[in-house]
């Protein structure tokens, strides 16, 4: 990830960058073998496609940003694919903006 | 341990432990979730046997450690037990009264790893928050507020609804906002333990329930348009009024397990009520042992154990029969079906405890005390 470029000064009609909210972590779980997203309320076992948009979630991204960078590691990454996932994340206040 | 590891149609293994590290608790609040009978602090566990418990809960797949009590804070070790949770791996949630968190305390606990705090509130003012948890400490609540987001951590507000305060939600919720919660969950008192013997004293009327009801749905609409959807509102119900029972723990022994402050191993915080039970405890015999192999664990596990009407019904998979303590409290045998349930023979005993409940908006509590 070392690659991401320096957060430049935002001006007002920057795109949204997706970041993980306040009290929201990442954890590889080995019991399970999976990637879990550990929060207040709880804990979701998340699917390989969800733990590789969150990993780029960083708050300097955009969604664009974000769907760039997956294409160059997966084929066929669809933008409607990477928002639908990002709404449901942040209806389950996995993820937030700016 | 060869012989506890799990069968491919085992338990699924926990996600939460919640460490009941001390009963001791500067509140006396009459719906305390703990039981009537007290652990003493001569017969808490030490530091290095929490550890312990820590290590082998993360490895039996355990993510999140629930820091509780009584007051957590009453440990001096707190901060210590804290980076070793995290030092594990796991997700740290501090649950506490707020007595005692100085700004001071709540920096090094975050420096130690602590993920979240979870404060408790009485009522929306030191008058009647204060005689609720008889003892002067509503003021300390909201400076502990502050300390935990001056440190950075996010805050939950924790406030357990009743007859004498139900009628201040909204208020309750404006002030929960204004001590900068990221989550409020308002949960309706659950009666075991002390809230049991408090019942007719605790239960809320069915209007002062509705009205409670149209306030939170206020709440969330005037704090949910903010940008970041505001603070997340969780209202849990009181089950007496309901006609389905509340799904027990998520499965008996299926997402969580509890250690109390001596190391008795329960599957849900209430269990110790089942006397029918044999008790469990870590001292004796490793958690995972308990978790896949125990009596208790396995107890009610699954649907086999059910009995009419929940043996044919369908919502069995989606309720698991209610709550367990509830219907042993209620009828003596833990596996009947949850009284609450309005297709239960014994929703009468609910019915009941409705028709004791007083109209008092001040009543006489049995204040929780450690003997």
């Amino acid at each position: 990830m070392s690659a991401a470029p320096a957060p430049a000064p935002a001006p007002a009609q920057q795109p949204a960058a997706p970041r993980l909210r306040r009290g929201v972590r990442l954890s590889h779980d080995a019991t399970r073998g999976a990637d879990l997203v550990l929060q207040p309320e709880g804990v979701l076992v998340l699917n390989p496609t969800a733990a590789a948009v969150l990993a780029l979630c960083d708050g300097r991204r955009s969604v664009d940003a974000v769907v760039a960078a997956l294409g160059e590691r997966y084929a066929q990454v669809s933008r409607a694919d990477v928002d639908e996932l990002l709404a449901r994340l942040a209806a389950r206040r996995v993820v937030a903006y700016g | 341990m060869a012989d506890t590891a799990p069968a491919a149609d085992a338990a699924p293994a926990p996600f939460g432990l919640l460490a009941e590290l001390t009963h001791r608790c500067p509140l006396h609040c009459p719906y305390c979730s703990n039981p009537l009978e007290l652990v003493a602090r001569a017969a808490e566990l030490g530091t290095d046997q929490w550890c312990e418990v820590f290590a082998q809960a993360r490895a039996l797949g355990v993510v999140q450690i629930h820091l509780s009590g009584g007051e957590p804070l009453a440990r001096p070790d707190l901060p210590e037990l804290a980076a070793h949770a995290r030092g594990l791996g796991a997700y740290v949630n501090l649950v506490t009264s707020g007595v005692g968190l100085t700004r001071e305390r709540a920096l090094l606990l975050a420096e130690r790893g602590v993920d979240h705090v979870q404060l408790s509130l009485q009522d929306a003012d030191a008058a009647d928050g204060d005689r609720v948890a008889g003892a002067r400490v509503h003021a300390a609540k909201l400076a502990a507020a502050e300390a935990v987001t001056a440190a950075g951590l996010p805050l939950t507000v924790n406030v357990v609804l009743h007859r004498a305060n139900i009628d201040r939600t909204e208020r309750i919720v404006d002030l929960a906002v204004s001590l900068g919660a990221d989550r409020i969950e308002l949960a309706n008192t659950q009666f075991y333990g002390w809230g049991l013997r408090n019942r007719a004293a605790l239960l809320p009327t069915r209007a002062q329930l509705e009205s409670s009801r149209d306030a939170v749905a206020r709440a969330r609409a005037r704090y949910g348009a903010a940008p970041d959807g505001g603070p997340e509102i969780v209202h849990v119900v009181a089950d007496h009024y309901a006609d389905r029972p509340k799904p027990c723990m998520d499965g008996w022994a299926r997402r969580q397990l509890t250690v109390t402050p001596a190391g008795d191993v329960l599957p849900c915080p209430a269990a110790s009520v089942i006397r029918t039970l044999p008790v469990e405890n870590v001292l004796r015999r490793p958690l995972a042992e308990i978790w896949y192999a125990s009596a208790s664990f396995n107890a009610f596990r699954g649907t086999e154990w059910m009995s009419g009407p929940c043996r044919s019904c369908p919502q069995r998979h989606e309720d698991f029969g209610g709550c367990r303590c509830q219907a042993f409290q209620l009828t003596g045998d833990a596996a009947r079906t949850d009284p609450v349930c309005g297709l239960s023979p014994d929703r009468p005993l609910v019915d009941a405890a409705l028709a004791e409940a007083g109209p008092e908006l001040r009543p006489n509590y049995a204040m929780r005390v450690l003997t």
